[in-house]
């Protein structure tokens, strides 16, 4: 069984494959490790979720991918590969070109991710501009004919309306439509529905789930809802603090956890049937800051079966547990898989 | 009751976060020096250049190098028509020459800056307390008071503080206030003081209410009022030591302006009346003189701009080292 | 767009009758002397205080007096000086506002552009020696008392260093209207815009600066990197655009305050018989009726001023402009 499965795409070599990426900043003398060791690959039209709680460094590591951060004493290590080509240490001028084009992102909160003064159109045209050499007009007209794509009603009018002006599900469409305006490659999403209300963040998630075919992007789809996870995406990678805690195609990996806190995460889920439980198992306690995080497995304060062995450094490895699944546990090292579909009601309490 | 947000810590915080900060030590080293040097203005006056800086002295002379020299010279000009007061001496008597009445321009410009500091810093801490008032009682009442304090500050923000201050000083100028039974005379230095603290109440009271309405929605106010705390005690412990972060910060920034603006109302001769000094009046005494004698009017100018600059510095040192607001700035 | 700007136009009105009670009230009752010896000036005759009391009504209730001195400030316009022999004072405002006008615009001018460059800069390079220094430079500006910088620059230019070939053309201290002589207007200004604009320049570029610095943890700027535009145009096109909000409505309100006679002191060093030397010479006549008058039309200057930059606002804000 090979260590780093390839998917099983035609494609030899995947759109984006990340190796042991690594983001540090360095703060007061110490060197803090905000996002270690992380791999995974993003096959041509592939959907890729990137799950985790809050603080668990999602966005940290999209925008280090990006090259988006430019505080002092952040650096970067490891290997992220696009389309051949190594991201990490690029210089700007050439990252520049990649961004928006080739990569485009999405942002959480479409209410502030719009700059304020300007219309809607006028920064998806901005962005055209930016890539192709169209006339004003011409760009228009494609940023028109996006807009009508991800649904927006009228869109030769809204294009002339104010970010503030828009309802937030409309803006986060906009805010699509300008990612998309540019056919890239890859399209990170971070977090693209959290903020918005349920019924609007079943027609943002259908829209996203469409591009693959429409458009022929790749998606890499941070959220930390499971539940959406489920729904959306093809592989899913769990992250825990900063590492990777358990990895695998999305059947698979909710079909048979081996992370306990990928177990305790399936287990919050609402079911999207039946009856709802009065109140949903949460994991208790909160995950640990980059600064306080413990030795061994970070998970390991929180977690139902840890034991000794676990709160030694170095924290356990990634460990086959499946075709195209890992785990950073050592219960499946130790022959002790977690029950199967055994739903892990709140662990700690 | 939870605990509040500011206790000893933070500030002992701010404290050691000055101490790192090199340029607001040397802003507070030269402010030191200045308030010292101009509390020493007897002892240099007496005993140093053993000057009277108050009355006029156009027909003495003093001892340079043991000659006796004129302190009203004749003119440079080719007919050495007119007189002009001695210039620098380079020595301890008359260090800085004279202006236009003999008078020892070093012993004035000491004695010059007790008044401009004493007035600066009384007017900045009047100041701050009626607009901590204002501020207070605006953002924490709300409503009525609130409406009425906020117009009320609309009307004074719109007079330039110059005119404000120029209309407030030349009714008072003349002949003093008459309160009643009380009677301030017209060179009183409180008039210049409760002037100048009057006109900067609006620029203070503002980010003060500011501050407030964002406390009063903050969850440990919530809990003591739903816990019954009467109201003066919540303004009293749990608000007025959270603003007392921004008037700290308010405080060398608003001496810097009084500082200022006592300059230049006593340049207009409606500040610091004669025969007292004050930087300003020097300078206005220096005008006459600008192109013969400028060391008349550079000497205070200078200090000015270097006690201005110093509260600056103090103010930006204390706004990093108490600021909390970036610390909270992080992409989530 | 209507009921906010019906709403500004309200306020304007309550505060314009705020202002002109103010001032009203210093003047006339503060607890002091008599308000009849103030106007009439020093040593007035019997006959003329009986004059002053008649017309300014001053032996009749205040809202009275209040009444006849707003009817001869701004309906007839005949208020006079008592000091200046009869020299009537809103035409000489009226005069003397030309100046003060082209003191203040053309200082604006240079305030804008260099803080405007300097905060920008020093954003773009923050942390790094070139902002500290330019932030510095902005402190040093702040805490220059005007009048002395412009006797410093006098010595400098007028005395000292004229006969040199940097400041031979400086001509005397003065003012030389535009429509007499163009070249010479500007060669008289040029000077007094630099100095009145020194302060400025300190305050503007250093708020700007701070704004920059603030916006760039906003999520706006982020996606405006992540569409791959040059740091350039992130900084100038969504950056300084944003902030240019704040900056406006900042500058209005100073804008109007030098002209509604915050310009004083750099009116008198340079000897520009704008509105505030007119309020000076006053000073030192003790003349009250001009002097309230040049702060009556002051207020009620910077007031109305305000109020435009309020509008203005409506059009550099889409937000506010649909807002309330
Ligand atoms: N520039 C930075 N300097 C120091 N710590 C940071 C920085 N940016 C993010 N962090 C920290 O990294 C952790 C991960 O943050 P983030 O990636 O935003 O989490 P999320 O998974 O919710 O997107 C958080 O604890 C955050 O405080
Ligand atoms: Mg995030």
């Amino acid at each position: 069984m090979p260590v780093n499965p390839t998917p099983p795409a035609l494609d030899p070599t995947p759109l984006l494959e990340v190796r042991n990426f690594s983001v540090s900043v360095q703060s007061r003398g110490t060197v803090l490790p905000l996002v270690e060791n992380v791999s995974f690959t993003i096959g041509a039209q592939d959907i890729v979720g990137l799950v985790g709680e809050s603080g668990s460094g999602k966005s940290v590591t999209a925008m280090a991918l990006m090259g988006l951060i430019d505080s002092p004493g952040v650096s970067i290590t490891g290997s992220a590969r696009f389309k051949g080509q190594e991201l990490v240490g690029l210089p700007d001028r050439q990252m520049r070109r990649l961004r928006g084009r080739e990569i485009a992102m999405i942002f959480q909160d479409p209410m502030t991710a719009f700059t304020p003064v300007y219309t809607v159109g006028w920064q998806i045209d901005e962005q055209i501009r930016t890539h192709e050499r169209l006339s004003r007009k011409q760009a228009r007209a494609r940023t028109v004919e996006l807009l009508a794509e991800m649904g927006v009603p009228d869109p030769t009018r809204m294009a002339d309306r104010y970010p503030h002006q828009l309802s937030g599900g409309l803006r986060q469409r906009a805010m699509i439509a300008m990612a998309l305006s540019c056919n890239p490659s890859l399209l990170i999403a971070d977090e693209p529905t959290t903020a918005l209300d349920v019924t609007v963040q079943a027609q943002i998630l259908d829209l996203i789930r469409g591009l693959r075919s429409r458009y022929g992007s790749s998606v890499l789809f941070i959220t930390h809802d499971m539940g959406v996870v489920a729904e959306t995406c093809d592989a899913t990678l769990v992250l825990y603090s900063g590492r990777i805690a358990e990895t695998g195609r999305t059947e698979a990996l909710f079909a048979q956890p081996s992370h306990p806190y990928t177990a305790a995460l399936l287990a919050s889920i609402p079911p999207l049937d039946g009856v709802r439980p009065a109140r949903l198992p949460a994991i208790a306690g909160a995950p640990p800051a980059p600064q306080d995080r413990p030795p061994g497995c970070a998970f390991g304060p929180r977690c139902a079966f840890v034991h000794a062995a676990c709160q030694t450094n170095p924290p356990p490895p990634l460990i086959n547990t499946g075709l195209h699944h890992q785990a950073a546990c050592l219960l499946p090292a130790e022959g002790h898989a977690l029950p199967q579909h055994q739903p892990v009601a709140s662990p700690l309490s | 009751m939870t605990a509040k947000p500011l206790s000893v810590g933070p500030w002992q915080q701010a404290w050691r976060a000055l101490l790192r900060n090199p340029s607001a030590l040397v802003a507070l080293a030269v402010l030191a020096f200045m308030v010292l040097a101009s509390l020493l203005a007897p002892v240099y006056a007496h005993h140093i250049a053993k000057v009277d800086p108050f009355t006029s002295n156009v027909a003495g002379s003093i001892l340079v190098n043991g000659q006796a020299v004129d302190i009203m010279q004749p003119n440079d000009n080719p007919l050495h028509l007119g007189l002009s007061p001695i210039g620098p001496t380079g020595h301890a008597a008359y260090l800085l020459g004279a202006d236009s009445q003999g008078r020892d321009v070093a012993a004035r410009l000491l004695y010059g800056g007790r008044n401009s500091l004493l007035i600066s810093a009384s007017a900045a801490v009047i100041c701050l307390v009626l607009a901590a008032i204002a501020g207070i009682a605006a953002g924490f009442f709300g409503g009525l008071v609130d409406s009425i304090l906020s117009r009320m500050m609309d009307i004074m923000w719109a007079v330039p503080v110059y005119l404000f201050a120029i209309s407030l000083s030349i009714v008072t100028v003349s002949q003093g206030l008459h309160i009643g039974p009380f009677v301030i005379e017209a060179d009183n230095l409180l008039i210049p003081i409760v002037i100048i603290a009057l006109v900067y109440v609006p620029y203070a009271a503002r980010p003060i209410r500011g501050r407030v309405l964002a406390l009063r929605q903050a969850e440990f106010v919530t809990a003591s009022r739903c816990l019954g705390v009467p109201q003066w005690r919540i303004v009293l412990y749990d608000i007025l030591p959270n603003v007392m972060t921004t008037l700290v910060v308010m405080g060398p920034l608003l001496m810097a302006l009084a500082l200022l603006a006592e300059s230049a109302l006593s340049f207009l001769s409606i500040g610091v009346q004669a025969p007292a000094a004050s930087w300003g009046t020097i300078i206005q005494d220096g005008e006459g003189l600008i192109y013969t004698r400028p060391m008349v009017a550079i000497a205070p100018g200078l200090a000015i701009v270097i006690v201005v600059l110093a509260l600056n510095i103090l103010g930006d040192g204390l706004r990093d080292a108490l600021d909390v607001r970036d610390a909270a700035r992080r992409s989530s | 767009m209507i009921v906010p700007l019906l709403r500004r136009l309200g306020q304007t009105a309550f505060v314009l009758f705020g202002i002109s009670a103010l001032v009203f009230l210093v003047f006339f009752a503060t607890p002091g002397a008599d308000p009849t010896a103030r106007i009439a000036g020093r040593n007035a005759s019997p006959q003329t205080m009986e004059k002053v009391r008649k017309e300014y009504g001053f032996d009749r209730p205040l809202p009275v007096q209040y009444a006849t001195m707003m009817k001869k400030l701004f309906i007839t316009q005949d208020l006079a000086s008592y000091v200046d022999r009869g020299e009537l004072v809103v035409p000489e405002i009226i005069r003397a506002a030309p100046v003060t006008v082209s003191l203040v615009g053309g200082a604006a001018l240079i305030w804008i552009a260099l803080s405007i460059t300097m905060g920008t800069i020093a954003a773009a390079l923050k942390g790094t020696w070139i902002d500290r220094s330019l932030m510095m430079i902005g402190l040093v500006g702040i805490s220059i008392p005007v009048f002395w910088l412009g006797q410093v620059t006098n010595l400098i230019t007028q005395s000292r260093y004229h006969d040199t070939w940097l400041f031979s053309w400086v001509p005397g201290l003065g003012y030389v209207p535009l429509t007499e002589n163009p070249w010479g207007w500007f060669k008289a200004l040029i000077i007094p815009w630099a100095v009145l604009a020194v302060m400025f320049i300190g305050i503007y570029s250093r708020v700007l600066r701070a704004d920059l610095v603030a916006l760039a943890g906003e999520d706006f700027m982020r996606t405006a990197r992540a569409k791959g535009l040059s740091p350039t145009r992130v900084l100038l096109r969504h950056g300084l655009r944003t902030s240019m909000i704040t900056f406006v409505s900042l500058f209005g309100l100073d804008f109007a305050q030098l002209v509604g006679g915050g310009a004083l002191l750099t009116e008198v060093v340079f000897g520009l018989p704008g509105v505030g030397r007119l309020t000076y010479q006053a000073l030192t006549n003790l003349d009250l009726p001009l002097i309230m008058a040049t702060v009556m039309y002051s207020a009620v200057f910077v007031v109305l001023a305000n109020a435009v930059v309020d509008i203005l606002y409506l059009f550099l804000d889409p937000r506010v402009r649909d807002a309330r």
